[in-house]
């Protein structure tokens, strides 16, 4: 993908949507494509948060291992979605691994890069947080709603 | 949305009807579906979304959604959680036994207003029954609809209904090849689940859609439905484009006895299928 079409890909995408085009041309020079096979880990737990990510394709499992217990699964990431909001603070580690379940296409953003823009361009950080404030959001939500037991039986 | 109760000629609404059970199939530990056929009379024709009461003779009567195929009303077809004396009595029938049926009731799936749209189908848990003849519909008529999404979410792998079928509806719903139209997560899982794990609200924001020409059915939990009308209200999709199934304290069925009454309607006689500005302000008061 051209940088061009990577800038259109991104200003379509609900997480990048609505940056300033300045901005997404930045993050087009940014990313780095990858692709990732079934079994391969993106990251960690214990690594040094050195990028965050958008799923194009395949999915992306967050595990955390437990003795006796293998991979627990914390949750699936599908195409379209983000992951490794953390990277907004500086000097964090990965609590889970990120397990490849399916063939992954993904492109990768530097961290340090997009913490010392947004050091910089107040603006352009305060947007990315506000964007990462709601993948935060969603996650805690869903969270929350998985701790109800909502299918479990009635009692 | 279409309310079929004065269509469909019905001697005695709440005179049961005998039916006898052609097969029970265990679906998970505590879900069991039930294939009945009429001991007398015509096959009991039904809409998508409607409901029959179930009466096992001794224990007592419940309300239960249609399950099956529409368009093949020979077999009447319930899928049945265990939660109550009488739901256990219906999961322990075997073939050969007989039930009453009063039915059917309630307001259906708007499958001729979604035509021509693209349509998202939402279920959570034992919410999958309900949709499931709105499905069979679809599949009987892919063509007049635009893109189809299946959202189902269950507790656990071993908690999934019709796995069989998800698989092949991951093919037959499809809109274009490799579309993936059957969306399958679950709240928790171990070892060899190959599939999602999470919410089935989060699924919603990266579906491909044209939100303006989209319609969404629901069942599931109410609090889960609760957040997956936010999340089709932030795609965009019309509030008029929302149905959901509720499924409240139905005794009588046919809006005599009140139980079932929220706010202005009586869910068995007005409902279940409710667009959603017609319950907008009653499904997030504590009071009904």
């Amino acid at each position: 993908m051209s940088k061009t079409s990577l800038q259109q890909y991104l200003s379509e995408h609900p997480f990048f949507r609505g940056l300033r085009p300045k901005d997404l041309a930045w993050l087009a020079e940014l990313a780095e494509p990858l692709a990732l096979e079934v079994g391969d880990y993106l990251y960690r737990e214990g690594d040094q948060s050195k990028d965050f990510y958008l799923v194009q394709e395949g999915l992306v499992r967050l595990e955390i291992h437990t003795p006796g217990r293998g991979a627990l699964v914390i949750q699936t990431l599908g195409p379209g979605e983000v992951l490794g909001w953390s990277v907004m603070l500086p000097e964090t580690r990965k609590t889970f691994d990120a397990h490849i379940f399916q063939a992954a296409r993904l492109l990768a953003f530097d961290a340090a890069a997009v913490r010392q823009r947004s050091e910089e361009d107040h603006h352009f950080g305060y947007e990315l947080c506000k964007r990462f404030s709601r993948v935060i959001g969603g996650r805690l939500q869903a969270t929350r709603l998985r701790l109800l037991d909502l299918y479990g039986q009635p009692h | 949305m279409v309310n079929p109760i004065s269509s469909i000629p019905r001697p005695d609404p709440m005179l049961p009807r005998p039916f006898r059970v052609a097969r029970a199939i265990r679906e998970t530990a505590d879900v069991v579906t039930l294939e009945l056929e009429a001991q007398e009379g015509p096959p009991l024709a039904f809409l998508p979304g409607q409901f029959t009461m179930l009466y096992v003779f001794g224990v007592g009567e419940v309300p239960i959604s249609i399950s099956g195929d529409p368009h093949k009303p020979e077999r009447l077809v319930h899928t049945i959680r265990r939660v109550g004396p009488v739901t256990e009595a219906l999961c322990q029938l075997r073939k050969g036994d007989v039930v009453g049926v009063r039915g059917p009731f309630g307001s259906a799936w708007p499958m001729e207003q979604a035509r021509g749209g693209d349509l998202v189908v939402v279920a959570g848990g034992i919410g999958l029954p309900p949709l499931r003849p709105a499905i069979y519909h679809l599949l009987r008529h892919r063509r007049d609809y635009g893109r189809v999404y299946l959202l189902y979410g269950a507790r656990t792998p071993a908690d999934l209904l019709f796995p069989q079928e998800l698989q092949r509806w991951q093919y037959t719903l499809s809109h274009a090849p490799g579309a993936s139209p059957v969306r399958v997560t679950v709240d928790r899982a171990e070892g060899a689940w190959n599939g999602s794990v999470g919410l089935v609200t989060e699924l919603i924001p990266y579906l491909h859609l044209d939100p303006a020409h989209t319609t969404a059915l629901m069942v599931g939990p109410e609090v889960m439905m609760r957040f997956t009308l936010a999340e089709l209200r932030k795609r965009g999709v019309p509030e008029e484009n929302l149905y959901l199934s509720m499924e409240r304290n139905m005794k009588c069925a046919v809006g005599f006895c009140g139980h079932c009454q929220l706010g202005p309607h009586f869910v068995c006689k007005d409902g279940p299928v409710f667009a959603f500005p017609q319950v907008r302000d009653w499904i997030v008061r504590k009071e009904v």
